[in-house]
């Protein structure tokens, strides 16, 4: 089975004429054209390869850094975001000088420096049913180190219904997954997955961190998939799934059976053209091209009142406090946030708060705003103080980096 | 039984990597592990009662859906049982 893979691998590839080396090539790709595996045939594969990276985040960065490294002709990068300062824990294909650049245009500088003898097709936007067949037609294998479930459904959808294998990775804090998905014999991210989780059981902000090492060590995996696909060489995690527990060092490969009851790749198929992917994992949809983070965790609209609930300014909130009016600030983050910055409310975090209620018995008649990061775990508690009785619960709008940001700009964000 | 608590359920287990629980079989393993921990009850299974279909159990190197007794396939001590949970990747969760 794992030799018809790779059989299909290399056959996904155009059939044309290897594209020739030039004497500089031929020096930058000395150490692999010493390697019998790859030589100059393999090397010239890899220049006549096109592969798209879905994403130029965690995942993306070191495996499009190693792709074009390596020698791979053509580079697709999908990214709609801009570069943030707290991408480059994580990021290195981003930079301290492309900080506010578009991801793809950071992504490009890197990879040109990097290696002027490929190309580097940009793609900025966001991955929609609308346009991902496509983007992925150009394309031999696709890489997807995206990072939510959405574009994880769509990528393998598309994948499956265009036959283009999926070197997939994922991650969360210290653990890691790849997989090569939809190859001609093998499972899809669907026979393994069949249904996303529902929004309420996605791990909470409580556990929203990595190591920023973790998706440097996942995404080179799915490098080193795409490169086997390319030179069609060795085995594949073409029916497999690779675990890695990064914090004991574990890595642990299990077996993937194709579904013959797939909706999309079994012998019946009931998704036959891409569907609408936020609705199927039950999230908003994104209002615009916008961080899709924000379109998850459904940010508090920009309203006076929400669902009840007054969202106060923090221009408000200082006035209040400057005039001595009787007001309870309460913040609801995590206790590993308060040392990066807190305004010296106590803390109860969003999790703990319904079983904590009795803690906050004495300010039940007084006016009480619950504060978080930017609005979101806060109005949340402020519906869960209100159902509980509390009669004069406000949101702090835009939470404590509003705060930052406007009231007292010593103070940091993160 | 040994059962591996992937990263995003040990919120559920107080932090810990593996539970070990009594039981003859798959289903009575995870009948004890939820009895333990309340909370992972609902991260596992349906409201009624079901499996969660984006959640995966190996039973040492094989998938349970694919064994022919499933849940009901009996286990030794020395078993291990491996949750595979759906991560999306990325950071997680961004937090607002």
């Amino acid at each position: 089975m794992r030799a018809k893979d790779i059989k299909m691998a290399t056959s996904t590839l155009p059939e044309i004429e290897l594209p020739k080396l030039s004497n500089d090539e031929i020096s930058r790709y000395s150490r692999h054209l010493i390697l019998p595996e790859v030589g100059m045939e393999g090397q010239q594969k890899l220049k006549a390869a096109k592969v798209l990276c879905v994403g130029t985040g965690g995942l993306g960065a070191p495996l499009a850094l190693y792709l074009a490294a390596a020698g791979v002709g053509t580079l697709g990068l999908v990214d709609f975001d801009t570069v943030d300062a707290s991408n480059l824990q994580r990021q290195i294909i981003h930079s301290t000088a492309t900080v506010g650049k578009l991801k793809v245009d950071s992504a490009e500088i890197m990879l040109k420096a990097l290696n002027p003898y490929m190309n580097v097709v940009k793609h900025n936007t966001m991955l929609t049913s609308a346009n991902a067949l496509e983007i992925f037609r150009d394309y031999d294998i696709i890489a997807d180190g995206t990072d939510n479930f959405q574009t994880r459904y769509l990528v393998n959808d598309a994948c499956v219904l265009l036959g283009k294998p999926n070197a997939y990775g994922s991650i969360f804090r210290f653990e890691g997954q790849a997989s090569v998905f939809a190859t001609e014999t093998g499972p899809c991210y669907r026979c393994l997955y069949p249904e996303p989780p529902p929004p309420g059981l996605v791990p909470s902000c409580a556990e929203g961190g990595v190591l920023g090492i973790l998706p440097g060590l996942v995404g080179v995996i799915q490098a080193t998939e795409v490169i086997k696909l390319i030179l069609g060489i060795g085995e594949s995690l073409a029916g497999r799934l690779l675990l890695i527990d990064a914090l004991t060092m574990h890595f642990r490969a299990l077996k993937l059976r194709k579904n013959p009851d797939c909706p999309v790749c079994g012998t019946h198929p009931t998704v036959t053209a891409l569907i609408d992917y936020d609705q199927f994992c039950g999230v908003e949809k994104p209002k615009s091209a916008g961080p899709l983070e924000v379109a998850q965790n459904q940010a508090v609209a920009d309203a006076p009142v929400v669902d009840g609930i007054p969202q106060i300014s923090v221009q408000e909130l200082k006035r209040r406090i400057d005039a001595k009016e009787d007001v309870f600030v309460l913040d609801v983050r995590e206790p590993y946030e308060v040392p990066i910055v807190n305004i010296g409310a106590p803390l109860i975090p969003l999790g703990d708060l319904p079983k904590r209620l009795d803690e906050l018995t004495a300010q039940k008649d007084r006016e009480i705003v619950v504060h978080c990061k930017s609005g979101g775990r806060s109005q949340k508690a402020a519906l869960i103080l209100k159902s509980a009785g509390f009669q004069h619960v406000a949101n702090l709008a835009g939470g404590i980096l509003a705060w930052a940001d406007k009231i007292d700009p010593t103070l940091p964000k993160y | 039984m040994k059962i591996n608590i992937p990263t995003p359920l040990r919120a559920y287990t107080g932090g810990q990597q593996t539970v070990s629980v009594p039981g003859a079989n798959v289903a009575e393993a995870l009948q004890a592990l939820t009895a333990a921990y309340a909370d992972l009850r609902n991260h596992l299974y349906t409201p009624e009662g079901k499996l969660r279909s984006f959640v995966n159990l190996y039973l040492n190197d094989d998938d349970i859906r694919y064994l022919p007794q499933k849940e009901s396939t009996p286990v030794e001590e020395s078993d291990e049982l491996t949750i595979i949970p759906s991560i999306a990747g990325g950071v997680a969760t961004i937090c607002n």
